[in-house]
């Protein structure tokens, strides 16, 4: 940690008492995280984990930009081709409306990579700066804070986000924001611990007696040296949020019929299971792989940050 | 001991009331209002205004929510708009469903996630170490519901060993007693209703602790290592024991501690794991009634059910702090000193 802290704050303006001596500092940031590179990049799972979310980051935005790269017109009925099994025509075979599931799918990244990123945003900024007030400010703030996130976290996440959804109704925004709302506790709960670790360092204390604000402590000198667990944290919150988002599909909660998304289609598979189990494979497959190349990404980041691990 | 014992009871009930204060409002403030809901969109303000008065809703927010918080004590938790019958009732009436699936979960995560985890420490670096971590990355990764459903496929679909859904065939169903079939059916010695029971929860079982399974291994194995390396282990080594004997005595039993904490937990997290097992499943439990719930607006349903699992939850942290600091008093010193 005490490693990652000295040189990961590149670019912020160096401290007045300190400024000669960091004059060496951008050239000791570059190095860190060009050490985090080398090791993530010797790493095999964690880099095919990279790719393969490249791979289905450029799906989504190619098939949003341009849809008619897309095999079928993944909301075109053609009951002929009800339930039509998997074939050289329809690779992943088509659903009860003779829907192509491979188009659907590929639409479908979409909506789970756009849940999962903006619900981790959401969670991250209120979060980040609620553990960030808490851990800084000490005092009522600090207890009124975390005993609020005490109680988010009495009730399983999934039964939490689903009560907002039963509150705020159907559809995929208000799915995006329960899911973001549920994870805010663990966000706040890792910066609050970590601000009250770097807070007692002397940069820290240089920058109140210079004068610095409250909040220019807190995001300019505190924050960036936090940065490595919230990384990792916001990596495997990905793939929680797509898993409850999937859950909140398949459970009805989350887009609204005609749009595709993984949990929901795996959802509505259910009543065929026997039929035509190939509805609900190829869904849960492109959901377990996508969480797992998140898992992967988000240990393989862990251990790069972590010098022990470099060192291994 | 006692002391710390009261202080982490004290410590609970804000969250409680918390809980509750947070439940309500979600439920009566954020929400859409429930006349509409119930009542559709073609009845009179008339009839929504008789319908709120009612139910309770038009007196003032705080006096509503003293009402609620006075009833949920005295172990009301309200009237579905929908049956008209108590939640009470239909949650104590389903609860054993839930606590036997979530039990049985339980010991088929920690029997297999333990004995994964041990192997993999004890062979660093070997098959089965690669094989508990990969059963670990792939049991966090994949929903549950896909894995019941995968499940479903192969051994009632393919294979036709096992039922694909329910709790027991309805004949053998024993009447009375605990609710928990599989003690209910034990005692009696009904050992055909007993088999019959057994078969329906394997597979929502299976499914419903592959996530705690994968938790628990990844924490029995570093746990375990950790242990393995430290001093009194090379002692008991050098002083010629048995690599068996030191692996057990002194190495599981200390890296047993925090793995116990997280066995603890994951219990109550298989609640949360539930409602999707049971939906897939059909499984008879709170889990699927509280989801059913939802997709009709049934707020006191929601509100009784979420209400009644975060008592749960919080009541099983409280009974896992509490057998920690009696297994490790180290906990308890410092929280002391704290």
């Amino acid at each position: 940690m005490i490693l990652v802290e000295k040189t990961l704050d590149s670019g912020q303006e160096p401290m007045g008492p300190t400024k000669g001596v960091d004059a060496a500092r951008p050239q000791k940031a570059e190095s860190i995280w060009k050490d985090v590179w080398y090791s993530l990049s010797h790493n095999g799972p964690a880099m095919a984990s990279l790719v393969f979310i490249g791979l289905v980051v450029l799906i989504a935005v190619v098939t949003a930009i341009a849809p008619g790269v897309l095999p079928y017109d993944p909301y075109e009925q053609d009951l002929t081709q009800s339930f039509a099994a998997p074939s050289a025509t329809h690779w992943f075979g088509c659903d009860q409306q003779g829907r192509d599931i491979l188009a659907r799918m590929m639409v479908g990244a979409q909506v789970s990579l756009t849940v999962g990123v903006i619900s981790v945003a959401l969670s991250l900024v209120v979060g980040v700066t609620l553990g960030a007030i808490a851990g800084y400010k000490g005092g009522k703030a600090d207890t009124a804070i975390m005993r609020l996130m005490d109680i988010m976290l009495a009730v399983p996440s999934i039964l939490l986000a689903i009560t907002f959804m039963a509150a705020l109704g159907k559809g995929i925004d208000k799915a995006v924001i329960a899911i973001g709302l549920v994870s805010i506790p663990e966000y706040a709960r890792i910066v609050r611990s970590q601000v009250l670790s770097v807070k007692a360092n002397d940069y820290v204390s240089a920058a109140r007696v210079i004068g610095d604000s409250d909040a220019k402590i807190i995001f300019r000198h505190i924050l960036p040296n936090v940065a490595p667990s919230i990384i990792v944290r916001a990596t495997l919150g990905i793939s929680g949020a797509i898993l409850d988002a999937a859950a909140l599909g398949f459970l009805g909660l989350g887009v609204q019929p005609p749009q595709a998304e993984w949990g929901d289609m795996l959802g509505r598979g259910r009543d065929y299971i026997f039929q035509a189990p190939h509805v609900m494979i190829f869904p849960g497959l492109a959901i377990t792989l996508t969480v797992l190349a998140f898992n992967l990404l988000g240990d393989g980041i862990r251990d790069a940050f972590d010098p022990k691990s470099r060192r291994r | 001991m006692l002391r710390y014992v009261i202080k982490r009871v004290l410590q609970a009930i804000p969250v409680l009331l918390g809980l509750s204060i947070v439940v309500f409002l979600i439920m009566r403030v954020f929400s859409a209002d429930p006349a509409s809901v119930v009542l559709g969109e073609h009845a009179t303000q008339e009839q929504m205004q008789a319908w709120r008065e009612a139910n309770g809703l038009t007196a003032s927010i705080v006096v509503q929510y003293l009402n609620f918080l006075g009833s949920a004590l005295r172990g009301d938790l309200g009237t579905s708009y929908y049956t008209h019958t108590s939640v009470t009732t239909e949650i104590m009436s389903r609860f054993p469903a839930t606590v036997e699936l979530a039990i049985v979960a339980i010991i088929v995560a920690s029997v297999l996630g333990i004995v994964l985890g041990v192997l993999a420490a004890v062979h660093k670096g070997s098959f089965v170490d690669g094989l508990s971590t990969f059963v670990a990355l792939v049991g966090v990764s994949m929903p549950i519901f896909w894995s019941g459903v995968l499940m479903i496929i192969l051994f009632a679909g393919t294979l036709h060993v096992l039922p694909s859904g329910g709790r027991i065939d309805p004949l053998l169903a024993p009447v009375g007693g605990t609710g928990l079939f599989i003690l209910d059916t034990l005692l009696s010695g009904d050992f055909e209703a007993l088999g019959n029971a057994l078969q329906h929860i394997v597979l929502p079982a299976l499914a419903l602790s592959l996530y705690s399974m994968a938790i628990i291994t990844r924490m029995t194995r570093s746990s375990m290592l950790e242990t393995l390396g430290e001093d009194y282990v090379r002692t008991a080594r050098a002083k010629g024991l048995p690599k068996g004997s030191v692996d057990r005595h002194h190495a599981l039993r200390n890296a047993m501690l925090p793995v116990t904490t997280v066995i603890g937990l994951q219990f109550g997290s298989l609640l949360g794991g539930a409602l999707l097992t049971e939906t897939v499943f059909a499984w008879p439990g709170i889990g699927k009634y509280v989801v059913d719930s939802i997709l009709k607006s049934d707020f006191p349903v929601v509100q009784g059910t979420v209400l009644l699992i975060g008592v749960i939850f919080v009541v099983i942290n409280l009974i896992v702090d509490i057998v920690y600091a009696y297994l490790d008093p180290r906990i308890k010193y410092s929280q002391e000193e704290g």
